[in-house]
């Protein structure tokens, strides 16, 4: 097919991956905005997830909020902040962490919520504090869901960070508003391809990171449960 | 490079003169908004019943399916408006195509999740009884997987509502016009009023639905789910 | 079961409503004019504050004698936009006479205003398009620098950029790149060499404004009526050999919807946009961020054209 010979030969040209706006560049900006972005989103949420959920009250008024802030839509943040500051990386930056935050506080609270009472109480029983369960116990448990929080979020911000290139600044978006601009469509079509890879990306590499990060108790235990149901289901 | 600290704007946030003129436009705007919000989640139901039920039906295409849709859904919206233009032009089609594939996307893994989630006592019980494939569909498997299948149409909607924004990029937006103004205008009211609007849009579809969902399933008040 | 039943008559209801709803909203549905003896027009832009304004004088002298008129308004660039005028989507266009020309034959060399409308008539014709009175009034592009970089640098012409091009950051639309009155003009006709960065903003919009008052950019791309030049005491590097041609503003319509009623409104209004004015209003829109379907009212009122 002839598009899909221009878009090899656009991706396969050396000025695409050399200079200020080359493929390595941007995807390096591209990867930056991402990182920041979720890195302040759980500075913020996480926090405030987990100390709601180890609480236990407050969760009817977090998930709300937090699906209030699905509900913004990112195009019109990052503009509007662009308004009121002007050219830079904050409008981005802005955009990209409201959009990070709601999966994060939700998966994070809901993963605290999910632990077993019974083992809240076994804890307690063996004398630990309140901040020991927390740490010892609460926290371990959440792990699946919050790093499946995480890596919600940061699937979606790579790919809105596209949105970056509408305010001047860097990003995979780039190919697809100069494309698009300059009527080059093996360009908007390159840059379509190098984003889906990213995202891609992202989500295996947080899944190899989260498979690390659970403990494997928990994980063959939920792996056990599956398998289990499915065993009852055939039955 | 002059440095200091971020400048804003001298023209005021919300002019409220701006908003009286211009409530025409504003009310235009959430029509379109409306109107691109509801085809693109009906087409895609449309689109993604017969798919789920042939996932359903033929399990080997289940994977294929799920894999498909899933990569699609990494592709930046903005892309794929932008490469339906050579073909549609900046007609109402180009947006809604784009749109309705990804409420596509959305649908067929939750209605494929909903309908495999029914017990299979349940189909049985069902087949036992007498009832022919299609009834048993309409009448056992489809209500059962329904609070499955509305979590999709929520999350279909409340996403579309905010891809309908960008749509603004390629000659429409709904609301995303409003951004567009206020971008080109360099004025923020018709921004934080785009983005209030949008966002009590996709809240108010929101709950508007989880009404739906209740409506259409009684037997599951009970159970506070 | 009652509750399903419920539901589907629903579902009949709201599709009734949206396909109503889809039919009788989007007059843009229909790519061409109405069959009624009432003429309607289709008025689109691009995507900068002079369109705005330009367009909304349109739709409000055609208002005024008695046209059909709907607006799309800030669609995009010309890339996007002239496409949409060659398939109907929309009928009516302001334009720039030499940017047209550039755009439609790259090659052109037409240079007076006389010689680029004898040029583009052929080819907007074989479109189905035609190019109705100019205006007096030109908006050319430009390329601006701040006071300080001036002085800094030394520049007050395009050919002072040529020794300092390498050690500048430039910006403008993406477009810039590749069109012929933009960076291919600066090296085919001054032979300034490659600058440092060219980064992709926008046409003369906020984003080039911002970044070049916060000195992100150095050399930004603007229009010549843009007010923000003067009021930011900008230097407009001069053009000693000219890179573009005549940019006189003229409507562009398809030949079908510009009846007499349209030809005749449009031509009495076009006769009165001078350079001058053209400045002021934008002035208006840019600096004092008033409301350019307001500005475009007030002006026309002014004028007696309304």
């Amino acid at each position: 097919m002839d598009v899909l010979g221009n878009l090899i030969s656009w991706l396969t040209a050396p000025e695409q991956w050399s200079g200020p706006s080359g493929i390595p560049v941007r995807t390096l900006q591209h990867i930056w905005y991402s990182l920041l972005a979720v890195a302040m989103a759980v500075a913020v949420a996480l926090p405030i997830g987990v100390v709601f959920g180890h609480i236990g009250r407050g969760g009817l008024l977090v998930i709300n909020v937090s699906n209030l802030g699905r509900a913004l839509p990112s195009l019109g943040i990052i503009i509007l902040v662009f308004t009121l500051v002007g050219f830079g990386v904050v409008p981005v930056l802005v955009a990209l962490t409201a959009l990070a935050i709601p999966p994060i506080v939700t998966n994070s609270y809901v993963g605290m919520r999910s632990v077993d009472r019974d083992v809240r109480e076994a804890a307690e029983g063996m004398g630990m504090t309140g901040r020991q369960v927390l740490w010892k116990v609460e926290l371990p448990v959440a792990m699946p869901l919050i790093m499946a929080g995480i890596r919600t979020s940061s699937v979606q911000v790579v790919a809105t960070a596209t949105l970056a290139a509408l305010v001047g600044l860097g990003g995979l978006g780039r190919y697809l508003i100069d494309g698009f601009a300059q009527r080059d469509l093996p360009q908007v079509l390159g840059g379509a391809v190098l984003v889906a890879v990213l995202s891609l990306l992202t989500e295996l590499v947080l899944g190899r990171v989260q498979t690390l990060v659970v403990s494997k108790g928990l994980a063959e235990r939920s792996a056990a449960a599956a398998v289990g149901a499915k065993v009852q289901k055939a039955a | 490079m002059t440095d200091g600290p971020p400048t804003v704007l001298a023209a005021e946030l919300i002019r409220w003169s701006w908003i009286g003129n211009h409530l025409d436009d504003i009310r235009d705007d959430l029509l379109q908004h409306l109107q691109l919000t509801g085809l693109a989640v009906l087409f895609g139901m449309l689109l993604a019943f017969p798919l789920a039920l042939a996932a359903v039906r033929w399990p080997r295409l289940y994977a294929p399916i799920l894999g498909l849709t899933g990569v699609l859904f990494t592709i930046p919206s903005l892309a794929l408006f932008i490469l339906l233009i050579p073909f549609t032009g900046l007609k109402i089609w180009t947006a809604l195509i784009g749109l309705t594939i990804y409420t596509l996307l959305i649908l067929v893994r939750n209605m494929v999740e909903g309908l495999r989630g029914v017990d299979q006592d349940v189909r049985e019980a069902a087949q036992a009884m007498g009832y022919t494939p299609a009834r048993q569909l309409f009448r056992v498997e489809l209500p059962l997987a329904l609070p499955v299948i509305m979590a999709g149409v929520r999350i279909a909607t409340v996403t579309t509502i905010g891809l309908v924004t960008v749509t603004a990029l390629i000659g429409w937006g709904g609301l995303g016009r409003l951004f567009l103004d206020g971008f080109t205008l360099d004025f923020p009211t018709p921004l934080i009023v785009g983005v209030v609007l949008s966002a009590l849009l996709a809240f108010a579809a929101d709950l508007l639905l989880v009404g739906v969902q209740w409506g259409l399933t009684p037997w599951a008040r009970g159970r506070g789910s | 079961m009652r509750r399903i039943r419920l539901g589907g008559a629903a579902a009949a209801v709201c599709l009734a409503l949206l396909v109503a709803a889809c039919g009788g909203g989007d007059d843009a549905l229909q790519g061409g004019t109405q069959p009624s003896d009432k003429s309607s027009v289709i008025v689109g832009s691009t995507n900068f504050p002079e369109q705005l304004i330009l367009a909304q004088m349109y739709a409000a002298v055609l208002e005024k004698a008695g046209v059909d008129v709907t607006t799309r308004l800030n669609l995009g660039n010309r890339e996007v936009v002239f496409p949409a005028l060659e398939k109907g989507e929309i009928q009516l266009l302001p334009e720039y006479n030499g940017s047209v020309l550039s755009f439609l034959d790259p090659k052109a060399t037409a240079t007076t205003s006389d010689e680029v409308n004898t040029a583009l008539a052929p080819l907007l014709q074989a479109k189905n398009l035609v190019a109705l009175q100019q205006s007096p009034a030109e908006d050319k592009d430009g390329w601006a620098v701040t006071k300080e970089t001036a002085a800094k640098y030394n520049l007050s012409t395009l050919d002072d950029l040529k020794p300092v091009a390498g050690q500048l950051v430039v910006g403008g639309p993406p477009e810039l790149k590749t069109r012929p009155a933009g960076l291919p003009g600066l090296k085919n006709v001054y032979g300034i060499p490659d600058f440092k960065e060219f980064k992709a903003l926008d046409a003369g919009g906020p984003l080039t404004v911002s970044a070049l008052k916060k000195g992100d950019i150095d050399v930004g791309r603007v229009f010549t009526t843009q007010g923000v030049i003067a009021a930011e005491g900008w230097v407009l590097l001069e053009e000693t050999k000219p890179l573009e041609p005549a940019q006189n503003v003229v409507p562009i319509g398809r030949t079908d919807a510009m009846t007499d009623q349209v030809k005749n409104a449009l031509n009495a209004l076009s006769a009165k946009i001078t350079t001058e004015e053209l400045t002021k209003l934008n002035a208006q829109v840019d600096v004092d961020k008033k409301d350019p379907e307001q500005v475009a009212r007030d002006w026309l009122t002014q004028q007696g054209l309304i």
